[in-house]
């Protein structure tokens, strides 16, 4: 099992997420973004950071690098392809996932941990109950996500995550950067790409507080081995 | 050569908390009767005039400019 991890300039967290993957028992590999080959890995995580100094906006420029034509390629033939906050950003950009992210609504960078409450199946969520609340950190300046139908999207089990409360409560007090309808991460309608403002891979050693991210991480481990 | 200037806006329906916070910062400044602040991006190009040059522009601006999700864009050619 070999997943891939998106290095781009001004990527950030794509240490953290090669580590998370050997924590989980599965070989990481570095995507440079000027390379268009994929190396033949399993699975794409995307992850968070600035990349291109998120220019014009961020995830813009990201979707036009050699690395995510094949990135897209490879999303289309059902591809496990997840997206952490600026990689959910230029997933969105590249029109791989629904919708947009935009400036927090408080113009306040947000960095805390944060309670998700857990929506839609599909292949990044397969081993988690949906109802499933899970604290994993955030950090982000432009998390607001826009979509103009989000309820539709939920109908379309879309939703993969929305920001709560401890107790797993949607609501406004939950939500940390004005998102609709407290959307955390959606899917596509393939169930196979998603994109998450909180990180995972930040979260899968009890010395970091919490290790949900590992059931995030791990559920696609499952399903691509299986 | 000709001068292309294109406005980016937030869509009408999109919230934009920085012309928010511009729209509380001016009454503090002594500017009254502000009754709504947008933000948006001008870009100004000089491009090649060829006869296909509104339809290069529309293609740029719906490609990367914008994001036609959140924002609309409108140009302007000077000659």
């Amino acid at each position: 099992m070999r997943v891939g991890v998106v290095q781009f300039p001004g990527s950030c967290d794509d240490r953290d997420a090669a580590w998370a993957v050997r924590v989980l028992g599965a070989e990481p590999v570095v995507l440079w973004h000027g390379d268009a080959w994929l190396a033949g890995v399993d699975a794409v995580v995307l992850p968070g950071g600035f990349s291109y100094g998120d220019y014009l906006r961020s995830g813009a420029l990201a979707r036009f690098s050699p690395v995510m034509g094949s990135v897209g390629a490879f999303a289309r033939r059902g591809g496990p392809v997840l997206g952490v906050c600026n990689g959910f950003q230029v997933l969105c950009e590249a029109g791989l996932l629904p919708g947009a992210l935009t400036r927090n609504a408080g113009l306040r960078f947000v960095a805390r941990d944060q309670s998700v409450r857990v929506e839609a199946r599909c292949v990044w969520t397969a081993g988690i109950r949906p109802g499933t609340v899970l604290a994993l950190p955030v950090k982000h300046g432009d998390g607001r996500y826009v979509h103009p139908e989000p309820d539709a999207l939920a109908t379309g089990g879309q939703v993969l995550a929305r920001y709560c409360d401890p107790d797993g409560v949607v609501g406004t007090a939950g939500n940390p950067n004005g998102s609709v309808a407290a959307i955390a991460g959606v899917t596509n309608a393939a169930g196979n790409v998603a994109g998450l403002m909180p990180h995972p891979e930040h979260a899968v050693d009890p010395l970091l507080g919490s290790t949900d991210g590992r059931l995030l991480l791990g559920a696609v481990l499952a399903a691509v081995a299986a | 050569m000709p001068r292309v200037h294109i406005d980016v806006m937030p869509k009408d329906e999109i919230l934009d908390p920085q012309g928010q916070a511009i729209e509380r910062a001016l009454p503090q400044l002594g500017f009254a009767g502000v009754r709504s602040v947008r933000v948006g991006k001008h870009f100004e190009l000089d491009v090649d005039d060829t006869a296909d040059l509104e339809e290069r522009v529309r293609a740029m601006a719906d490609s990367l400019l914008a994001n036609s999700v959140i924002e609309r864009f409108r140009y302007h050619v000077e000659p």
